[in-house]
């Protein structure tokens, strides 16, 4: 099988020599089946050993090999070479700070990701005498496709909003609040409405829609936010009419229209 | 190791980067031109509490040829806003029928027989009124 040259334009950044991001170009002989990861892969094997990137299970399931390729953010691992031009530019992933060449900083997502407990906030006491919840495959489908999420982060690198507001808690992790929200094992909306229902939470999202756009799971993080944000304007008129005993409702703290 | 993360600026064109980002701007302008004919709608009324001449002169300029071409463009940016937040409804508010999804068009036609039908109602008074 003939090898097809491809010309791997790659920004390089290295803290140590370098005082900003350059671009590095290398001439790669591609196989046809080849995805964007192997490519780069090649080079580390066999050009430049210095390269850094992340990668893992190179069968877009971990989600650590996000990065912008020719303008798009993509899984590297998923980034068929014959999908693409001959000439391919590979970039960090936008609206994240540059570690070292395709290596960002996570730790402010890490962060946004806590903030919204991610996790079952259950209804109390528990249904089941053994303390298990049922489900029905009616109620798992509501939410399901918000639990595909690989925290690939695509979805930041594209959201201006997140660009121009680091604040702004972003597209996977309010996916991810949605998820649990949406799960009829769930009663932890409340608990999450201080984060998710706030100015740097649904109410900074003006539906730029790229998110689910470019997410490479479906997850379709825009549709989350936007139904978050009608779920959480209802629970703003319901504490109006009827304020919360102990909850938030009566203390003038309340969910989210009066946030705008 | 050395740390020290490279933060990217993000230009003040940063929306000229991607056909997306531009085609979200271009969504989120014509609500401009929505407020546009909302102060021409009051402008109207206020003319009208100045009396039938003041009203008259006010129709007129809106008949007139500055006035039709502004009408022209609004109804124009008008329909393109409709549009584009028609088609963003699906998902917004999705629309569960027992547990099956009902397909986008059903609520993005939903919202266009609403539309056609208040547009109707709204013609029908006015007609109704001269
Ligand atoms: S929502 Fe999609 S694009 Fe965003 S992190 Fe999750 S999988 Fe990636
Ligand atoms: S390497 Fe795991 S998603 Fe690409």
């Amino acid at each position: 099988m003939s090898a097809r040259q491809i010309t791997l334009e790659v920004l390089r950044y290295r803290p140590e020599s370098e005082s900003e991001p350059v671009f590095q170009t290398y001439t790669v002989p591609c196989e046809k089946e080849w995805v964007v990861l192997d490519a780069l892969n090649y080079v580390k094997d066999h050009l430049d050993r210095s390269l850094s990137y992340r990668w893992s299970c190179h069968m877009a399931v971990c989600g650590s090999c996000g990065m912008v390729i020719n303008g798009d953010p993509m899984l590297s691992c998923k980034a068929f070479l014959r999908d693409l031009p001959d000439h391919i530019r590979v970039e960090p992933l936008n609206n994240f700070p540059i570690e070292r060449d395709l290596v960002v900083v996570l730790d402010d997502f890490m962060d946004k990701l806590k903030s919204v407990k991610p996790y079952l906030i259950p209804r109390q006491p528990a249904p089941e005498a053994g303390g298990t919840y049922r489900q029905s495959a009616a109620q798992l489908k509501k939410f399901k496709p918000f639990t595909m999420c690989i925290n690939c982060l695509a979805c930041y690198s594209v959201c201006p909003q997140y660009g121009l507001n680091e604040g702004f808690a972003g597209p996977a992790a309010l996916a991810l609040a949605h998820r649990y929200n949406t799960d009829s094992r769930d009663q932890g909306r409340r608990a999450r409405e201080d984060v998710v229902a706030s100015n740097t939470g649904i109410w900074e999202c003006t539906f730029v829609g790229a998110c689910s756009e470019v997410c490479p799971k479906d997850v379709d993080p825009a549709a989350a936010i936007q139904q978050t944000k009608i779920a959480s304007t209802m629970d703003y008129f319901k504490d109006l009419l009827m304020p919360r005993k102990n909850g938030k409702g009566g203390n003038g703290k309340q969910a989210a229209g009066n946030n705008r | 190791m050395t740390n020290r993360p490279y933060v990217r600026p993000m230009p003040a064109s940063w929306w000229l980067r991607q056909g997306r980002y531009v085609r979200y701007m271009i969504r989120e302008a014509t609500c401009l031109f929505i407020g546009l004919h909302a102060l021409v709608l009051l402008l109207g009324v206020y003319r009208l509490t100045q009396g039938r001449d003041a009203f008259d002169a006010f129709l007129a300029a809106l008949w007139g040829p500055a006035g039709q071409v502004m009408s022209a463009v609004i109804l124009l940016m008008a329909a393109v806003h409709s549009v584009t937040w028609f088609n963003l409804t699906p998902k917004a508010m999705p629309l569960w029928i027992g547990d099956a999804k009902a397909p986008g068009w059903v609520i993005v036609g939903a919202h266009y027989a609403g539309w056609f039908v208040v547009s109707a109602a709204v013609l029908f008074l006015a007609g109704g009124a001269s």
